[in-house]
Order: C-alpha cells, then sequence, then structure tokens
C-alpha cells in the first residue's frame, strides 16, 4: 500500500523494475509445466544413479547440459560404453532441435539494445519446457524486460532441478521401489507427449514413431549405436515420406 | 575410447563436458548467431528436426521397453506398454494436455502394479 503511495520518477511501478520481472518469471516455475519437468528430473536422477554415475557428475551434467533427453542420450550411451565420438554424435543429434527452438526466441526477446553475449548467456536455458512457458507468457511481457524474465525463469528451473537431483540422487535408495519405479516411467510418458507437441510437420510426429518401434529393434540388434542407429534410418525415412507426401499432395 | 577407458575423474569429468556440454550449447550459440537468417520452414531444418526426433522416440522406447533397476523389478513389459499407450491416447483424445497423459499412464501403471501385473 505504502509503495504505491510513494510517487517515484525514475521507476513507473506499473511497468516493473528489474526484480519484478525477474520474480515473475521466477514464478513460472509453480506452473504445471514445470511441476512435470521437476518430476522427470526426479526420474533422471534415479535412471544416472543405476548408469552408475557418481552424484558430481550428475549434477554436473544437470547445470551444463540442461536439456533432458539430451542428459538421458548422454547417461544411456555412458551405460552402453559407446566411444567419446560416438556419444558426442549421438547427444549432437538428439539437441540439434534446440538450434530451431533458439532461433525463434531470440527475436522475440531481442531489443536494440541486447547484448549477443546475454543472449548467448539466456540461450543456455532453452529447453523444451522453459521454451513452451517463455513462449507462452512473453506476450503479458513488455519486449524491453522478456530477456530479465526468461533470465528469471530460465536461472530458477535450472538451478532448482540441479539442487533436487542432487538431493534425489541421495535419496533414492531409501524411496519405496514402487515409487521410484512410477517415477521412471514418468519421464518416458512425459517425453511421448511433449515430443509430440512440438513436432511441427508430419515428418515430425512420423519420426516419433518410426523411432519408437525401430528403437527396441536397434537396442537388440546393435547395442553400441542403436541411438545414432534409429535416430539415422527412422529420421531418413520420416523425411523421404513426408517429402513424399507433400509431393503427392501437390501433384497434378 | 569410451567413459570407462580411463578411470580418472578428469576424463569422466571431460567426457562429460565433451559429449554433454559442447554437443548441445553448439546448437543453442549456433541459434542465436543465426537469429532471423534462417527460416523455420527451412527444408534442412525439416530434416534435421526428423532425425532428432527419431533419436529421442529411441530413448523414450528405450526407457519403456528396457528400463533398468526399480520400474524392471516392478512392472512387466505387458502392463507398461499398455500404460504408456493409455497415456498417450488420453493425451491424444483430451486436447494433447501433456498432464493428462502423464497421470492417465500413471494411473493405469499404478492399478496394474497393485493387481501385480
Amino acid at each position: 500500500m505504502t509503495e504505491s503511495a510513494v510517487p517515484k520518477h525514475d521507476e513507473p511501478i506499473a511497468s516493473g523494475g528489474f526484480w519484478y520481472w525477474y520474480g515473475r518469471g521466477l514464478r513460472e516455475v509453480f506452473s504445471l509445466p514445470a511441476l512435470m519437468l521437476m518430476t522427470a528430473f526426479v526420474g533422471f536422477a534415479g535412471f544416472a544413479r543405476e548408469a552408475g554415475l557418481p552424484a558430481g557428475q550428475v549434477v554436473l551434467m544437470t547445470l551444463m547440459i540442461w536439456a533432458l533427453p539430451a542428459k538421458f542420450v548422454l547417461a544411456a550411451a555412458i551405460q552402453s560404453g559407446a566411444s567419446l565420438a560416438a556419444a558426442f554424435i549421438a547427444v549432437t543429434l538428439s539437441s540439434a532441435r534446440l538450434m530451431p527452438m533458439v532461433v525463434s526466441i531470440v527475436p522475440e526477446m531481442r531489443t536494440k539494445g541486447t547484448r549477443t553475449w546475454v543472449l548467448v548467456f539466456l540461450s543456455h536455458f532453452v529447453a523444451i519446457t522453459a521454451w513452451v512457458i517463455a513462449m507462452d507468457r512473453f506476450r503479458e511481457v513488455p519486449r524491453e524486460w522478456r530477456t530479465t524474465f526468461f533470465a528469471g525463469l530460465g536461472c530458477t528451473l535450472t538451478l532448482g532441478n540441479t539442487a533436487l537431483v542432487g538431493v534425489v540422487y541421495g535419496l533414492a535408495p531409501s524411496l519405496p521401489a514402487e515409487l521410484l519405479g512410477a517415477l521412471f516411467f514418468l519421464t518416458p510418458v512425459y517425453f511421448l507427449c511433449s515430443l509430440w507437441g512440438s513436432a511441427r510437420e508430419p515428418s515430425g510426429q512420423l519420426a516419433m514413431v518410426f523411432g519408437l518401434l525401430l528403437g527396441p529393434v536397434f537396442y537388440l540388434l546393435v547395442p553400441g549405436v542403436s541411438l545414432l542407429a534409429t535416430g539415422a534410418v527412422a529420421g531418413v525415412a520420416a523425411y523421404g515420406a513426408g517429402r513424399f507426401a507433400r509431393w503427392w499432395a501437390n501433384r497434378t | 575410447m569410451t567413459y570407462q577407458s580411463i578411470d580418472a575423474l578428469w576424463w569422466q569429468i571431460a567426457f562429460i563436458l565433451i559429449a554433454g556440454w559442447i554437443a548441445t550449447d553448439l546448437w543453442r550459440v549456433m541459434g542465436v548467431l543465426l537469429g532471423n537468417r534462417i527460416r523455420e520452414t527451412s527444408e534442412v531444418l525439416v530434416f534435421v528436426r526428423a532425425v532428432a526426433t527419431a533419436l529421442v522416440a529411441a530413448v523414450i522406447a528405450q526407457l519403456i521397453v528396457f528400463p533398468s533397476g526399480a520400474l524392471a523389478e516392478q512392472t512387466s513389459l505387458g502392463l507398461r506398454l499398455a500404460a504408456g499407450g493409455a497415456g498417450f491416447a488420453a493425451f491424444l483424445a483430451f486436447g494433447q494436455r501433456v498432464a493428462v497423459g502423464v497421470f492417465g499412464a500413471l494411473g493405469v501403471l499404478g492399478v496394474g502394479m497393485a493387481l501385480g501385473l
């Protein structure tokens, strides 16, 4: 009450300051998509522990990679004894989606005065959930405060989940097996739904269906490079089918 | 050279930073630099997205069909496939809400586990 009664000349209350918009971004951490993501991170912590990765390295992975699918790919690659080159290629391929996401969010946040290093720093927090929340909420945020809003959202989401991963890693052995099993199951279902939702064109959804079907087959046939092989074969097939469908529709 | 090749902390951290950090932030930095200059409908991106989506789908399938630890011990393959399928069907049927899919799948899984399937 008293705050709004005191006139401020430099910073109008209506548009808010740095901490106001940082806080608005931070608050999104309590939204449903963020909650879903947290439960998926609980699953990741348990998965990484069972893959034999030490706690410090799991925390490091969360902080430095952030994108959940990439972390699962890396942990699965390490578990299956993949070479550094094979792991690098698998993670690189699984993260290619990050580039179009960043390409599409940058014009929404950029003003004339925005420095490139700020955008490079903020781009680290781009992953499926943060991107979805930001693109949804940006309409309510004045353009000059969007980088601040995204910083509040991205930093809090990343640091919060990193802490969560550390805690869950330590708790995992004392949790009931039924609960852990259910949490491990949550991650693939969460991905299944959000991946389908984020697919832009028919070839994306076809790629998902082909990948789901071929993944287990290649896992049995070529264990070391199953992820790469599935990505290549199912991806090329889906892209080819998508092109054929477009050609077929545009015939005449 | 695998993660297990050299049993030293520096190698394990280097492995994670190269195959994890560089492999992901590479795309993010490129995304910033390309900015507006690349169209989201560009043909190369359509192909890259198809391969990337298939790769993540392979991870999903691996987690459901060949899980490790608690999930493998607590559930059968049939129950996991049924729960995943039911959750995804609910997700599609009710306006593609992720929460519906996740809670639907967990509900089926929970009932199945209680029944000892």
